[in-house]
């Protein structure tokens, strides 16, 4: 029997020289680290070759500051539990560091009653614009697209709303999300309800769609790929300059199913545009939440998109609780 | 291998060398399709094993109902045998105390401050069943005795202590939650709400009724977020004092909207006001009879009544069980009833 070939779990790792990259001028070599392994339980997954990474200063930067973020969130956990490591643990999931108090506006408050989360904010933003900044930076070394530059840029605009741009038009702090796993749930919960049910914010229905559909089509354009493997699909950059059966077969299935196919270079296209109108959309929405609409339910009513329903409303309509609980 | 250790003939394994067939793939086919005819067969033969029912709260085709599990509702509340077995005490009100709140000697002892806590839930009862019928007999004619709280226990069960700050080092809003307690039932939320709106009675909606309206969070009665995670923290302990879900007295899509409410939802809206009031009237002034021990160790306060106090996980308190009707020192404020 020949060796297969499956696309995750390799049962063939090639293994060669570790491939070190280009190095276009000479210098690029500089920030990247020399050393390189070979791992086959990466292999597995991907590819087995592990390194050389190219932190560069920047990347230095926006792990040394997420660092002191994380920190500080932790250290504010464990005083809650007063130095308890067992508590800290057991309460994990509920412990958070909070925004500020609603009272303190746009000031900064005492270190325990938001300052802390101020602090912490400020290096979180210095960390992911410095990761933002080496997105740019290695995609510029390599002379690429800033495709994912921009894709991360659309994720970063969601984030500087929720935790930046709404709190100040807001003018209050304590509109920003808390740092904890339940605690940033309730606030998710909690900011819809506040403002009136977020499912009747149109721009929340836009990003729902953006998200969804990118789920529906990172599966259409995988399974596509993966199907038309056999004929060399899996190559897809060649197939993009140069179609082969691959890409006629692909194309022929979609247009079966729906008469209408994407290109083998535009389907990566509708991809990226469903992936970063995702955070783009809803950061719209969340903008546009507390500073120019309060309740989106009456809006909805006032935008004649809110259905009534007939009927009444009370069990005592439909059934008694005696019956529901078998008494009759 | 297989062959030869079962001693199978030769021609056997030769044919299998010769013949090489794929059986994995046919018999991870049967494996699923095997199992699931095994499933269908049993969930016919034998039933759901979660079958649920459902009790309609509103419209058709918007999911207002409140799911049960069969197995539940065929468990009556354990608290209507208990009554049942203290049964009526030939009418006599002191004997069916004593058995109610679990106190043998109650009133044996005048000086004792239980004998003076009782005068006052006596007073309170009566309040009750005389004011609050709006909250307790909004179904039908059911009254509420000691026993509906005590169910035997000379300290009921469900009672809640203040008790924030959850933690000293943070000060505000970081103090009050994102900790698991029996106040928040567990979850993240705030853990001050039930005194914050069932002793302080402050302001529990959070929603603006025009679809625009400017305010400063904090500020001129704009509530903030965390103001809405405390009204979810009340909402959620309704919810599970009730053994009941939000569509209960609300269509969830507009929480505010008393167009879009159920009969309950007011029924529950009177609910906070008589709580408000037997907490402020009773069970505060009971703190300064209480010995130390009765307090809570922590944050010495006394404990406190709150909805699942009385309903104890049920819709309604014993599952709509009439309490009152041979007791009619219990029914009224004139009332009078004769301690030894």
């Amino acid at each position: 029997m020949i060796t297969e070939y499956q696309n995750i779990f390799n049962q063939v790792q090639v293994r060669g020289p570790a491939e070190m990259g280009t190095d276009d001028y000479g210098t690029l070599t500089e920030d990247r680290s020399s050393k390189t392994g070979f791992s086959s339980l990466l292999g597995w997954f991907a590819n087995a070759q592990l390194g050389p990474i190219n932190l560069g200063m920047a990347g230095v930067v926006s792990l040394a500051s997420g660092l002191v973020w994380l920190n500080i969130i932790g250290f504010n956990m464990l005083a809650q539990v007063d130095w308890s490591i067992s508590e800290f643990i057991r309460q994990l999931f509920w412990l958070a560091l909070e925004p500020p108090a609603p009272e303190y506006g746009l000031t900064i408050p005492p270190l325990n009653d938001g300052g802390w989360y101020i602090i912490a904010s400020f290096f979180l933003l210095f960390s992911v614009m410095a990761w933002w900044y080496r997105a740019y930076q290695l995609a510029a070394e390599q002379k690429l697209g800033k495709h994912i530059f921009w894709a991360f840029g659309a994720a970063i605009w969601l984030f500087l709303v929720l935790g930046l741009f709404r709190p100040i038009l807001m003018g209050s702090w304590s509109e920003a999300v808390p740092y904890g796993i339940f605690a940033h749930l309730d606030w998710t919960t909690a900011f819809s309800i506040r403002y009136g049910n977020l499912y009747y914010n149109p721009f929340h229905c836009l990003s729902i769609v953006f998200l969804y559909g990118s789920a529906l089509l990172f599966a259409m354009h995988g399974g596509t790929i993966l199907s038309v493997t056999r004929y060399g699909g899996d190559r897809e950059l060649e197939q993009i300059i140069d179609r082969g059966t691959a890409t006629e077969r692909a194309a022929l299935f979609w247009r079966w199913t729906m008469g209408f196919n994407a290109t083998m270079e535009g389907i990566h296209r509708w991809a990226w545009w469903f992936a970063v109108l995702t955070p783009i959309t809803g950061g719209i929405g969340i903008l546009l939440t507390g500073t120019v609409v309060d309740n989106w339910f009456i809006w909805a009513q006032e935008h004649h998109f809110a259905p009534s329903y007939d009927g009444a409303y009370g069990y005592d309509a439909y059934g008694s609780y005696e019956a529901f609980i078998g008494k009759e | 291998m297989f062959d030869k250790l079962m001693n199978f003939p030769k021609w056997f394994g030769d044919w299998n060398k010769n013949n090489p067939t794929d059986i994995y793939g046919p018999i991870i086919v049967m494996g699923v399709a095997g199992t699931a005819v095994i499933a269908v067969v049993a969930l016919l033969a034998f039933g759901q094993p979660f079958a649920t029912n459902s009790l309609q709260t509103g419209p058709r085709g918007i999911g207002m109902s409140v799911p049960e599990f069969k197995s539940d509702l065929a468990t009556p509340d354990p608290g209507i045998a208990a009554l049942a077995e203290i049964g009526e005490q030939d009418g006599d009100i002191i004997a069916a105390m004593q058995a109610w709140t679990g106190i043998p000697n109650l009133f044996e002892d005048p000086d004792s401050y239980q004998t003076a806590v009782a005068g006052l839930m006596i007073s309170m009862t009566q309040n009750i069943n005389e004011n609050w019928d709006g909250h307790v007999n909004a179904n039908k004619q059911v009254g509420v005795t000691c026993y509906t709280c005590h169910r035997g226990q000379p300290v009921p069960s469900e009672v809640w202590y203040s008790i924030t700050p959850v933690n000293t080092n943070m000060a505000g809003w970081s103090a009050n939650q994102n900790r698991a307690t029996s106040n928040s039932q567990f979850t993240s939320l705030p853990s001050d709400q039930l005194e914050t709106y069932l002793v302080d009675a402050q302001a529990i909606a959070v929603h603006d009724l025009e679809s625009r309206a400017a305010g400063i969070p904090g500020k001129d009665g704009y509530p903030g977020i965390q103001h809405a995670e405390r009204t979810f923290a009340l909402m959620n302990y309704f919810a599970n004092s009730l053994g009941v879900n939000c569509v209960f007295c609300h269509n969830t899509r507009a929480f505010y909207d008393a167009g879009q409410v159920t009969s309950q939802w007011a029924t529950a809206s009177l609910g906070i006001l008589m709580v408000q009031e037997l907490n402020n009237d009773y069970i505060v002034p009971v703190g300064a009879l209480l010995p130390e021990e009765r307090l809570n160790p922590r944050t010495g306060d006394v404990p406190k009544l709150a909805c699942k106090t009385c309903h104890k996980g049920y819709q309604q308190p014993l599952q709509g069980t009439d309490v009152i009707g041979n007791w009619p020192q219990l029914q009224s404020t004139d009332a009078v009833i004769d301690l030894p």
